[in-house]
């Protein structure tokens, strides 16, 4: 059900959304903008039209998902069973609980060539690049998650003669998922943001690619194409993502 | 304090299935910390098959610590315990069940998953899971919630449901350690009825941490009283009173005896605790 307070806040999101696109269409229509940095929306819509008849961008929206899924699922892999392994003592805790948010602090696009040279100019280096920082909201968010587990449940498990896995899989994980979520949702975002970048950075395939491609040959109205796709695909990510949250809260209410 | 422990405590009735032999247990804050606490000192008793024991002392006189030293989650700093003979140096879920003083059934898990998840924790076939969780739900009433969340249930419910489980368990040995604590009087006296009746029937060996003089007078057959910290034994009462037992045992003369008893065995000890900054833990 949605309330009336609820209703209001999605008339205003919306709102936002339109009015962006109502000052596009204004500013372009008008001419106070130079129409080759700003083109008019219905020129990008155009574009948008043709390049959903083209194969070429299929192949490119392929490769981007591809390597957005890879360097997602390993960050979410790696950065849960180091939480696990760091959290099985106090002592270690406290000591790589602040050296991996210190390490998260520093930017790593500083690197993204020490990984294009590790693992090549093709999809390899985002993935590895991509999956390098989305490790380290997965890793904090789950430390912060197993160490707010309530010992009672893992004394409880203990006494019942769990074993590790079973600890892991039945007491500390499902414990600690509404604070391992959060991580999971950042990471997403990072994971999605670092390999796009890292594709317009420096690539040869992907969506990245096209958007530097386009400004390249300043094809402007084409470029912001991609991005108004990209901009569509991170929205429904990330709400195909509350969705699953919120089914998950339901669930474990 | 000159008699020894060991003399104190005397002997369970019948074989003993736990044996606890001068058990002591030190804290240090630090390596080499020279301000150790002593949380108990030199304690010793048995517990008998089919023997519902108390454990009743001032807050911090390490009736918890003992417990879990008892089912093996804590190593003693001196002294062992050993169960049906053998030195405990660990948890032992087939002889062993725990029951807690905050419900710990897992929340994320719904009240039927909830025993399916300990009897696995357990080792037991996955064929039985479902027949024993219905036979226990069914022996404290709670059939009806076996799809619900424990958070979708109130504090007495969850308990109850708790205790279940750990009966379902199927140990020998049910170690509970203020199970009824969050509780309020009433649904605590109650729940004490039902504990005494379903415990009459299993023949389990009990050993029951708690704070109330009137749950322990009501379930036990002996009552191990601890002095204040560190945590010695006192005096041991013994309860001559069939299992189960009715509200009726309340109103006796010889129940009123009892709690006075034991009142005056622990109100000294609670008054030195108060004075004493070191129990204020």
């Amino acid at each position: 059900m949605i309330g009336p307070s609820k209703l209001a806040g999605r008339l205003i999101q919306i709102g936002a959304v339109v009015a962006a696109l109502a000052i596009w269409y204004l500013a372009t229509r008008h001419q106070v903008t130079k129409s080759l940095f700003f083109p008019p929306l219905a020129q990008v819509w155009q574009e948008l039209v043709r390049l959903a008849q083209a194969p070429d961008s299929y192949s490119a929206i392929q490769v981007t998902l591809l390597t957005i899924a890879k360097a997602y699922g390993i960050a979410v892999l790696l950065g849960i069973f180091t939480a696990y392994l760091v959290t099985r003592s106090r002592w270690a805790t406290q000591v790589f609980e602040p050296l991996l948010s210190n390490m998260f602090a520093v930017p790593l696009t500083l690197f993204l060539p020490v990984f294009i040279l590790f693992f090549g100019i093709g999809a390899n280096s985002k993935v590895a690049y991509g999956a390098a920082y989305g490790f380290f909201p997965v890793a904090l968010s789950t430390i912060a998650g197993f160490s707010a587990v309530d010992s009672h449940y893992i004394k409880a498990a203990r006494s019942m003669g769990a074993n590790g896995w079973e600890m892991f899989r039945h007491v500390l994980l499902p414990a600690a998922m509404p604070i391992v979520f959060s991580g999971l949702r950042v990471a997403l975002v990072i994971c999605f943001t670092s390999v796009l970048g890292g594709e317009t950075i420096s690539s040869i395939a992907g969506v990245g690619r096209k958007i530097a491609l386009s400004a390249e040959l300043l094809e402007t109205a084409r470029m912001y194409a991609w991005i108004l796709f990209v901009v569509v695909l991170m929205a429904s990510m990330n709400g195909l993502l509350s969705r699953l949250e919120a089914h998950r809260q339901e669930a474990a209410r | 304090m000159t008699a020894s422990p060991a003399q104190l405590a005397g002997t369970a009735a019948g074989a003993p299935v736990v044996r606890v032999e001068q058990v002591s247990q030190t804290y240090r804050s630090g390596a080499g910390d020279a301000r150790a606490v002593t949380a108990i000192e030199q304690v010793s008793f048995e517990v008998g098959r089919n023997e519902f024991v108390s454990l009743l002392g001032p807050s911090g006189c390490g009736k918890s610590t003992l417990l879990n030293i008892i089912g093996g989650l804590i190593r003693p700093s001196a002294g062992r315990v050993t169960v049906a003979g053998k030195p405990v140096s660990g948890p032992l879920p087939q002889d062993i069940a725990f029951i807690f003083q905050e419900s710990t059934l897992f929340p994320w898990y719904t009240v039927t998953e909830n025993f399916h998840v300990a009897l696995k924790f357990q080792r037991v076939p996955r064929g039985e899971w479902d027949a024993r969780t219905r036979h226990a739900l069914d022996s404290v009433g709670m059939a009806a919630f076996a799809a619900h969340y424990p958070g979708q249930l109130s504090v007495g419910m969850r308990q109850r449901i708790n205790l279940a489980r750990g009966i379902c368990l199927g140990t020998e040995i049910l170690l509970m350690d203020e199970p009824f604590a969050a509780l309020d009087e009433q649904t605590r006296m109650v729940l004490g009825e039902d504990l005494s009746v379903l415990l009459a029937k299993t023949g389990k060996a009990i050993i029951f941490v708690t704070h109330s003089l009137a749950e322990a007078v009501f379930l036990s057959d002996r009552i191990i009283v601890f002095s204040g910290r560190p945590g010695r034994v006192k005096r041991v009462i013994t309860v001559d009173e069939p299992h189960p037992r009715s509200p009726d045992f309340m109103v006796q003369p010889r129940f009123n005896e009892l709690r006075n008893e034991v009142y005056g065995l622990l109100r000294d000890e609670i008054r030195q605790t108060l004075m004493d900054p070191g129990g204020a833990s």
